[in-house]
């Protein structure tokens, strides 16, 4: 079942001779239980793309379809409810609201809702234990590491229950490690609970938790990748560059791949 | 949620917030203790005229309202008694004497206000009795005097006079206490006119026709619904006279309107500073949590929710800094002896009050302008 869909967006910014296609008539859609990678060289519009999914941007032209409802034509206000219902955020910094402690941020999104009874306060506690913050509950963004206020900030995401999650660059201040661990979190609770998810990343390696990668170069859709194989042939080969897709001997390691020629292999 | 994120913040900040409000606070103790200071100063020049019991005061006419250069004489008196609508008519005479305590030293300035007995013009005593005849050495004595000597029913007081070139000495008797009186910032003793005439520095002009000159005459009216008619009335029906009421008639005393003029721009002023401190405040604050705000907006916090927690914030902080400094001031102005010109009464201090209440939305407005101008898109580092 698609939960999120985007028909032929395109936006511009600017006008005249200023005018910048950063997506350019793209079409995508999410189903429930579906996690999706986008990535893309640097300004591809992923950010753009993932802006106008998450109802912060309005297209200059084409539909976002979020629950059957079109957040492109909704006025500002009703959109402000909208996401905060449907969509859960994780992002890549200022996560986090720094004097509420990690489960009044998660809570957050309870009041937000009207879901702040005893049954949310409980699945807020369940959800943070689960991510290994049980025992950080009351410890503030600032005595967090990246890493835990990056999980807290997936426990925001997903404690309303919406209908979509959108993540941009969320691994971006982490460590390897730490990056693996908390994008497989996410991409399990996202199976699991059944939302459709969306990340933004420049990191292939976390290409290995999505179900499909799809990537922008120049504001287009330029290949969609839903093979598993090929998915974790495209991680692998990016973990053994170690994420970054430069080749150390300037040669190409991945000739004809396509995602790895538009990274500069 | 604007409350709950509103006091959380604050909560948890709580030093940051505090310095605010210890910032407001003070300038709280300063507005108000400019206030108290000119109703004090305000008060002791004009507390006198403010609480006659008579609605008009009749000067001199062409003497710009001025006690000291009015004379009313005896038969100027007779007229305005006769005027239909006036109810009583009482000769007020202005001097300043010392009055010298007993113990020798410390003399002080003293206004000698002539009175007639029974007549407006006449204060009530809240102890003791009322001045009963025309010819005696009684007088009735107000706080400022009773505060400065501690003078009791009964009392002898005495007071120095320069006649010309000589010091004389009079010993008056207390016979009534009555409240703050102070004219022209001294404490008052009343006497009957008969004796006032007697005591005061006789000036070289003298007294014509032997009449009795008084400086001014209040007058209690049957009827004090309509008093600039009346006022008009008595000036047509009674010769070379000026009549206002009461407050016409003490905001020309020299150097009180410019004197309180002087008071309220510098309580205005203290007032702009702790907008502009307050505003600063926030717009620090607000500036530095330009990318939280947009974060909160795309997680769905709506413009409302956020102008409405910069609000209460406001107005919770520059609320406690206030009740703080306005209980510190009531405090401290409280325990002020009635020598000190510092005055804080009950409208003054709330007049002030609620203006310094408007010292954090007025100073705190932009920042929630800047606030709701925050786009949600930050919250990806993107802005449009
Ligand atoms: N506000 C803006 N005004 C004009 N052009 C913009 C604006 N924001 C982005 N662009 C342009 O749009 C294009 C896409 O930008 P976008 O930020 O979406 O790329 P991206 O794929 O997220 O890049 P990166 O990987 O570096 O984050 C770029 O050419 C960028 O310069
Ligand atoms: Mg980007």
């Amino acid at each position: 079942m698609i939960a999120l869909e985007a028909i032929n967006v395109t936006k511009i910014y600017g006008t005249g001779v200023n005018a910048v296609t950063a997506v350019n008539d793209v079409s995508l859609s999410v189903n429930r239980g579906e996690f999706i990678g986008l990535v893309g060289p640097s300004g591809s519009g992923k950010t753009t793309m993932l802006a106008m999914l998450a109802g912060l941007l309005s297209p200059s032209d084409g539909q976002i379809m979020i629950a059957g409802k079109d957040i492109g034509r909704m006025k500002e206000g009703k959109r402000t409810k909208f996401r905060g219902k449907y969509i859960g955020f994780a992002f890549q910094a200022n996560n986090l609201v720094p004097f509420l402690t990690a489960q009044e941020n998660v809570e957050l999104l309870l009041r937000l809702n009207g879901k702040y009874n005893r049954q949310g306060r409980q699945r807020t506690l369940d959800l943070l234990t689960r991510l290994g913050l049980g025992e950080r509950l009351r410890n503030r963004p600032g005595q967090l590491s990246g890493g835990q206020q990056q999980r807290v900030a997936i426990a925001r995401a997903l404690i309303h229950e919406p209908e979509v999650v959108l993540a941009d660059e969320p691994t971006a201040s982490l460590d390897t490690e730490r990056a693996h661990q908390v994008v497989q979190t996410f991409a399990e609770l996202i199976h699991e609970q059944n939302r459709a998810g969306v990340m933004v990343t420049h990191d292939l390696r976390m290409c290995k938790y999505t179900d499909r990668v799809i990537q922008m170069v120049d504001g287009r859709i330029s290949r969609v990748i839903a093979d598993r194989a090929e998915i974790l042939r495209l991680a692998g080969a990016a973990d053994a560059m170690d994420g970054h897709p430069v080749p150390t001997n300037g040669k190409p390691v991945l000739a004809g791949d396509p995602i790895a020629a538009v990274h500069g292999i | 949620m604007s409350f709950y994120l509103a006091l959380k913040e604050v909560w948890r900040n709580k030093g940051r917030f505090l310095l605010i409000a210890a910032v407001v606070s003070l300038i709280t103790v300063l507005v108000l203790f400019i206030a108290a200071l000119s109703e004090g100063l305000a008060s002791a020049n004009r507390e006198y005229i403010e609480k006659l019991n008579g609605e008009l005061i009749v000067f001199q006419e062409g003497v710009q309202l001025s006690t000291t250069a009015s004379r009313i004489g005896r038969s100027r008196i007779a007229e305005l008694r006769r005027v239909d609508g006036v109810a009583e008519v009482g000769q007020v005479g202005f001097a300043s004497a010392k009055l010298v305590p007993a113990s020798g030293d410390g003399e002080f300035d003293v206004s000698l206000i002539g009175i007639e007995p029974g007549l407006p013009g006449e204060p009530a005593v809240f102890e003791g009795q009322q001045l009963e005849r025309s010819r005696s050495n009684n007088v009735i004595v107000d706080e400022g005097v009773i505060a400065r000597i501690g003078a009791k029913v009964g009392d002898t007081i005495r007071l120095k006079v320069t006649q010309g070139t000589d010091e004389e000495f009079y010993d008056l008797t207390v016979v009534g206490l009555t409240d703050r009186r102070q004219y022209f910032f001294q404490p008052a003793v009343f006497a009957p006119l008969l004796t006032w005439d007697k005591i005061r520095p006789q000036g070289a002009d003298g007294q014509p026709a032997g009449e009795l000159v008084s400086n001014i005459a209040v007058a209690r009216l049957t009827d004090p619904s309509n008093l600039e008619a009346m006022a008009d009335k008595i000036e047509q029906d009674v010769d070379k006279v000026e009549v206002v009421d009461r407050q016409t008639a003490w905001e020309a005393i020299p150097g009180y309107a410019a004197q309180q003029s002087t008071l309220s721009t510098q309580q205005f002023f203290t007032f702009f500073i702790g907008v502009l401190v307050v505003g600063g405040f926030f717009q620090i604050q607000t500036l530095q949590k330009v990318a939280q705000i947009g974060m909160l907006k795309a997680i769905g916090l709506s413009n409302w929710t956020v102008g409405w927690t910069a609000i209460v914030q406001i107005v919770t902080v520059n609320a406690i800094g206030v009740l703080i400094g306005a209980a510190g001031t009531l405090a401290l102005t409280a325990n002020f002896p009635v020598t000190v010109p510092i005055m804080l009464t009950g409208p003054t201090a709330l007049a002030s009050v609620l203006a310094l209440l408007a010292i954090g939305p007025l100073g705190g407005i932009v920042s929630v302008f800047v606030l709701l101008r925050i786009e949600p898109l930050r919250a990806l580092g993107m802005a449009q």
